[in-house]
């Protein structure tokens, strides 16, 4: 909301600057966002008189003025091509260095035609006051010569922009806002002048409320013989100031009370009504053309004021068109009503209408502010359109009830943290319009403008905030013996871990979107929550996967020229059960450049992926020696079907997937090349069982393990890993390890088959292996294998 | 000279000019084989006299050691010779690039939230999470914003069409005050917690995206005070921006979920298009930016989580951890946090090993 400094002083007496009041503003809690003084626009220009006028000697439709700029210095030169430029004219002048308001143009000294100018004679248009440009501005002759144009104007009035919390409604009136700053110290709040006004018989218009629920409280009177010409020069130039539109007298008034006293009305033409006004429920698909003329359909949930014609009025939010106020208006109705906050908001939320009236009685206005108002608003019409007024008619009940807060003042310091004594307290509380009965504890009653106040925690913030949270010591907060202890959760520390692998191994986290568009979403079997109101189609579905995000990055890379890929991202996959941490891997491109040693480039294959996998999985402290290769799981065409798989402790319990990412889905994503990826299911790795920082007891076998190779022919379906874990299994006592070290198909292996080769570690205990022992080991490794259908290649 | 060793210092300089390992072997053949010349004068020893073979015996023993060394040095020096031929012919351009291991890097967010755990833990605060989808009633009801309170709209909600079994609304946080709800009802007090994470507003600009991420801090104990929240901020802005003359202002706010509220401000100086944070904001040369929101938790938002508010109290805050990045590392812009793109990640990035400790310091 917006004021302006003389405003301001209608309300608060005191010497003070337009930076005291932004200070002050700001230290108690009302934001000043911006200050500007439309004078900052008029500097360099002045009033100033035509002494003579010329003609230019090389141009017919020039003159060549002399001015005196009433700087007590010779007259200047000035070149004008206005018509109406004269010898006596008093008019406004903008010297060398002032910027023409309309064009931006920073006056200078210049030559025209020959003849020196020394700044420019104004129009209307060039200072932005009006479109005439058929000559310059002619003032009264009267007018101060010298006088810097602003002040003339009376624009050297500082307009100060504040945000208004939404607990504050009695602050979107100026007086409000004097109120505060005169609690805090600045300045003295003068007394509201309300004008008695008996008016005579009931008004002409009957007027009701059938929705004392929506429309507690309608008072209205009527006046008659008003004139509704333009309003007064200082009243419009206070609403333009603030960024309003002056309409008519009529309109203007209604604005003004809202913006001064936070106080919003709405005043009806009567010719265009029709038997009696009142507040009623709206009908189910009852329309309404408002007076931004935009028809609404209304429903039984809201209140509106209707005659016997239909609408009038969408209550409190917005006039109706038909009945507003205009030139040829003379009879007219004030309506001050109270409407309910909750009403006032769900009517605006499911109209989409936002008003400067919806926004004050949606907080609340004052309940006990109708009569005042009702007076003052027919104040400004008797003094500026005339008329005569009847009585006031007061429909329905005020929901005023009076409020008091019990409240311990020794609550500043224990809540607020700041001692204040109780007399300032006191003191602070009056000025806000809080009555204050000391006793144990004190009973605060709270002033009817203000609806926010709930309890004591409030009074506590209005006598802190007042005296200044400045003011407030900063108290070391209570810190427990000893050295800080660990606070990180299980799930935090295989985050971090797997974070931390991921990057050391060579991949870049990302963070991406959580929601992508459902094209993305598609391939992953679509998303389980869809956004009612997304910011865009592309944001729109939470990501089933992270691998959308990812691939759509690989892609942006590569358009920008990115040869090798590695990226990864660790986040949320949002399923309709719950949402699940995971972390997702992706790799594209070169795994290697070109380079003098190795030639051309080498690119990524699913057995990278697969150790990835591994490695983030042992970094995250999983039991990889434990895992089991199985085939993949995700639903739809997102794997290559021959080169991906999960890994996991059992059937059930994924950890990860990996492998080749489907060429279809790359092309969906207009990723170039193979892509490979690895998922890791966060909340699927075993969290480990707590135990002690000890290790389990070890002392290294005295004795050194013996390899043995053993090369198979098995058949070519067989899994490599089944064959591994069979012959591992063949001795538990003395086979410590088995590792797969050729795979051979082809030339000598016959076809169907492929030939595999593992070495054996055998590690003896107590004495070293006999050859017969040997010998019955290296058997049961054969008839291990042979149970798998591969035999010892001979 | 005796023949002795007339014939030793020959054959010593044969030997020494032997040109290779062979013409080694050869003259070793000559001197020490089977018929070799000194093999043939130790024969003659078995034919001496008793006097003769004291007499000459030492003096042939000797010719042979001689020989026999002379021969080693010589067999060493072409063997050096030979590798040292060998490794010069090994020699490489060392100025050929050798292969580099691929460089990844933490995100500037979470090296972040790795900062503020690792700070936030040194004053006894444990990290705390919640779920991103929400029912309206943790993200808005429960904090004291009910359903026609203006303060709904000024957070610009996603909402889905679903409901939970409840019939609650679902949407996605606005902020991540709902994590202060869901712990308070979860354990007792005393309670320190920050709760990082993303959070979702319909909202997207130049400075504005519409998932960012925040963290919030409650406190929650008997006794707490604001002025343990401007001590509580004051020591983490320090710690993070690791500076001393951090300056805040708590300018008097309005949030639904606090009372008394305090937006806060800290000052900032511009050098060389850059906001550096530090000094009095109303120092020459300084202003203020308004950096987070806080206050003393609502006495209804604590009753609403089933405790006594008039035995409980304490603060609550929350920061835009995008911003807290962007402020100490100088991003200027928030879009491409999110963007994924490789030559920014490498620049804003932080490597694996660069983790925030107090003892090797925050800004790892």
């Amino acid at each position: 909301m917006k004021i302006t400094l003389d405003w301001l002083r209608d309300h608060l007496d005191g010497t003070f600057t337009v930076d005291d009041v932004v200070a002050t503003l700001n230290r108690i809690g009302h934001e000043v966002e911006g200050v500007e003084n439309p004078a900052e626009r008029f500097a360099g220009f002045r009033v100033a008189k035509v002494l003579t006028a010329e003609k230019h000697p090389q141009a017919d439709k020039l003159q060549v003025l002399t001015v005196d700029a009433g700087d007590g210095g010779p007259p200047l030169t000035i070149v004008c091509g206005a018509p109406n430029a004269r010898a006596g004219l008093v008019g406004v002048l903008g010297l060398p260095g002032a910027v023409v308001p309309a064009n931006g143009m920073a006056l200078k000294v210049a030559a025209v035609r020959g003849v020196e100018s020394n700044g420019m004679m104004c129009s209307v248009r060039e200072l932005e006051l009006g479109d005439e440009h058929d000559g310059i501005i002619e003032l009264p002759a009267d007018a101060p010569v010298g006088t810097p144009f602003a002040d003339y104007a009376g624009a050297n009035d500082p307009v100060i922009d504040i945000s208004i919390t939404p607990n504050r409604q009695d602050c979107m009136g100026v007086r409000g806002l004097a109120r505060d700053l005169a609690a805090a110290g600045l300045g003295t709040l003068k007394l509201l002048d309300v004008p008695v006004i008996e008016g005579a018989g009931a008004p002409a218009t009957e007027i009701a409320t059938h929705d004392p629920e929506g429309c507690p409280a309608f008072y209205g009177r009527t006046i008659s013989g008003v004139t509704n010409g333009p309003a007064p020069d200082w009243m419009r130039r206070r609403l333009e100031a603030i960024g309003q539109r002056s309409i008519s007298a009529l309109v203007d008034i209604s604005n003004y009370v809202m913006f001064d006293l936070g106080r919003p009305s709405h005043i009806y033409d009567r010719a265009k009504l029709t038997g009696a006004l009142a507040a009623r429920r709206a009908k189910d698909g009852e329309t309404v053309t408002a007076l931004n003329g935009k028809d609404y359909v209304l429903s039984d949930r809201m209140t509106v004021i209707a005659d016997d014609a239909g609408v009038h009025d969408i209550a409190g939010i917005m006039g109706g068109e038909h009945s507003g106020c205009g030139e040829a208006t003379t009879d007219i109705l004030i309506e001050i009503a109270y409407f309910a906050p909750e009403r006032i908001a769900l009517t605006g939320q499911a109209l989409g209408l936002t008003s400067d009236a919806r926004s004050r009685f949606e907080r609340g206005v004052d309940p006990a502010f109708l009569d005042d108002a009702t007076a003052i608003v027919t104040g400004h019409i008797l003094a500026i359109c005339g008329g005569t007024p009847s009585a006031v008619t007061r429909a329905g009940t005020l929901p005023v009830e009076a409020r008091t807060i019990a409240y311990d003042p020794a609550l500043a310091e224990t809540l607020g943290g700041i001692a204040i004594p109780a007399a300032r307290q006191r003191e602070i509380l009056e000025a806000l319009g809080f009555g204050v009965t000391e006793g144990a504890p004190w009973q605060v009653a709270v002033p009817s403008w203000r609806r926010d106040m709930d309890g004591p925690a409030d009074v506590v913030e209005e006598v802190t905030r007042i005296h200044g949270f400045d003011a407030i010591p900063s108290t070391p907060l209570p810190r427990a013996d000893g050295v800080a202890r660990p606070t990180a959760t299980p799930g935090q520390l295989l985050e971090r871990r797997l974070r931390r692998a991921a990057a050391a191994a060579g991949y870049h986290e990302a963070v991406t979107w959580s929601f992508v568009s459902e094209r993305e979403a598609a391939p992953f079997g679509g998303g389980a929550w869809s956004l009612a109101n997304p910011i865009s189609e592309d944001l729109k579905v939470m990501r089933p996967s992270l691998l959308p995000g990812l691939l759509s990055a690989a892609a942006r890379n590569q358009n920008r020229g990115a040869e090798s890929i590695r990226l990864f991202e660790i986040g949320r996959r949002y399923l309709a059960d719950a949402e699940h941490p995971t972390l997702a891997l992706l790799m594209a491109g070169d795994k290697r450049a070109r380079s003098w040693q190795a030639g051309k480039a080498a690119p990524f294959d699913a057995f990278d992926a697969k150790a990835a996998a591994l490695a983030l999985l042992d970094a995250a402290g999983a039991p990889t020696d434990r895992l089991q290769v199985m085939e993949a799981v995700s639903e739809g065409a997102i794997w290559h079907p021959g080169q991906s798989a999960t890994l996991r402790l059992g059937p059930k319990a994924v950890l990860a997937e990996f492998g080749a990412l489907h060429p279809v889905l790359t092309r969906h994503f207009d990723v170039d090349g193979p892509v490979m990826a690895v998922q890791i299911f966060m909340d699927a790795i075993p969290a480990k069982r707590a135990s002690g920082p000890a290790r389990a007891a070890y002392a290294p076998p005295a004795l050194q393990s013996v390899r043995r190779d053993f090369a198979f022919l098995a058949p070519e379906t067989l899994a490599a890993a089944d064959l591994v874990r069979a012959i591992r299994g063949a001795d538990k006592a003395a086979i410590v390890d088995a590792r797969l070290f050729d795979r051979f198909a082809g030339q000598g292996v016959p076809e169907g088959q492929v030939s595999l080769a593992v070495e054996v570690e055998l590690q003896p205990q107590d004495k070293s292996f006999t050859d017969a022992e040997l010998k019955v080991i290296a058997d049961k490794v054969v008839a291990a294998a042979a149970k798998l259908g591969a035999t010892l290649r001979g | 000279m005796s023949d002795y060793q007339a014939m030793q210092a020959q054959l010593v300089s044969e030997i020494a000019a032997a040109a290779d390992l062979g013409a080694l072997e050869a003259l070793r053949v000559a001197a020490l084989g089977k018929t070799g010349s000194v093999s043939a004068l130790l024969k003659t020893l078995g034919g001496m006299t008793p006097d003769e073979r004291q007499a000459k015996g030492p003096q042939i023993h000797a010719l042979r050691e001689a020989v026999t060394e002379a021969i080693a040095a010589r067999k060493a020096a072409l063997e050096a010779a030979a590798l040292d031929a060998k490794l010069a012919a090994e020699r490489l351009d060392m100025t050929l690039p050798a292969e580099a291991a691929p460089q990844g890097s933490v995100h500037p967010v979470s090296q972040v939230m790795d900062e503020l755990a690792e700070i936030f833990a040194d004053m006894g605060f444990a990290v705390a999470t919640g779920p991103e989808i929400e029912d309206d009633w943790h993200n808005f009801t429960a904090l004291n914003i009910p359903e026609t309170h203006p303060a709904r709209a000024m957070h610009d909600t996603f909402y889905f069409p679903d409901t939970d079994a409840e019939g609650r609304s679902m949407l996605l946080r606005t902020h991540t005050s709902p994590v202060q709800i869901r712990t308070m009802m979860r354990e007792a007090p005393p309670i320190r917690i920050i709760a990082p994470g993303r959070v979702y507003r319909s909202d997207s600009d130049a400075t504005h995206t519409p998932m960012f991420h925040q963290i919030e801090g409650l406190v929650i104990d008997r006794g707490i005070h604001l002025g343990h929240l401007k001590y509580t901020l004051e020591t983490f802005l320090k710690a993070y921006f690791e500076r001393d003359d951090i300056v805040l202002r708590l300018r008097p706010s309005y949030f639904p979920f606090t009372e008394p509220s305090a937006e806060v401000d800290v000052g900032y100086a511009q050098e060389k298009g850059r906001r550096i944070v530090g000094g009095d904001g109303d120092d020459a040369g300084h202003a203020w930016m308004e950096l987070l929101g806080s206050g003393m938790v609502h006495p209804r938002v604590i009753a609403n989580c089933g405790l006594d508010p008039d035995e409980w109290q304490g603060f609550a805050f929350g920061v835009g951890v995008d911003r807290l990045a962007m402020l100490k590392y100088g991003m200027d812009d928030l879009r491409a946090f999110f963007d994924g793109d490789l030559r920014w990640l490498a620049h804003y990035g932080f490597g694996a090993l660069s983790v925030p400790t107090l003892s090797g310091g925050i800004s790892a």
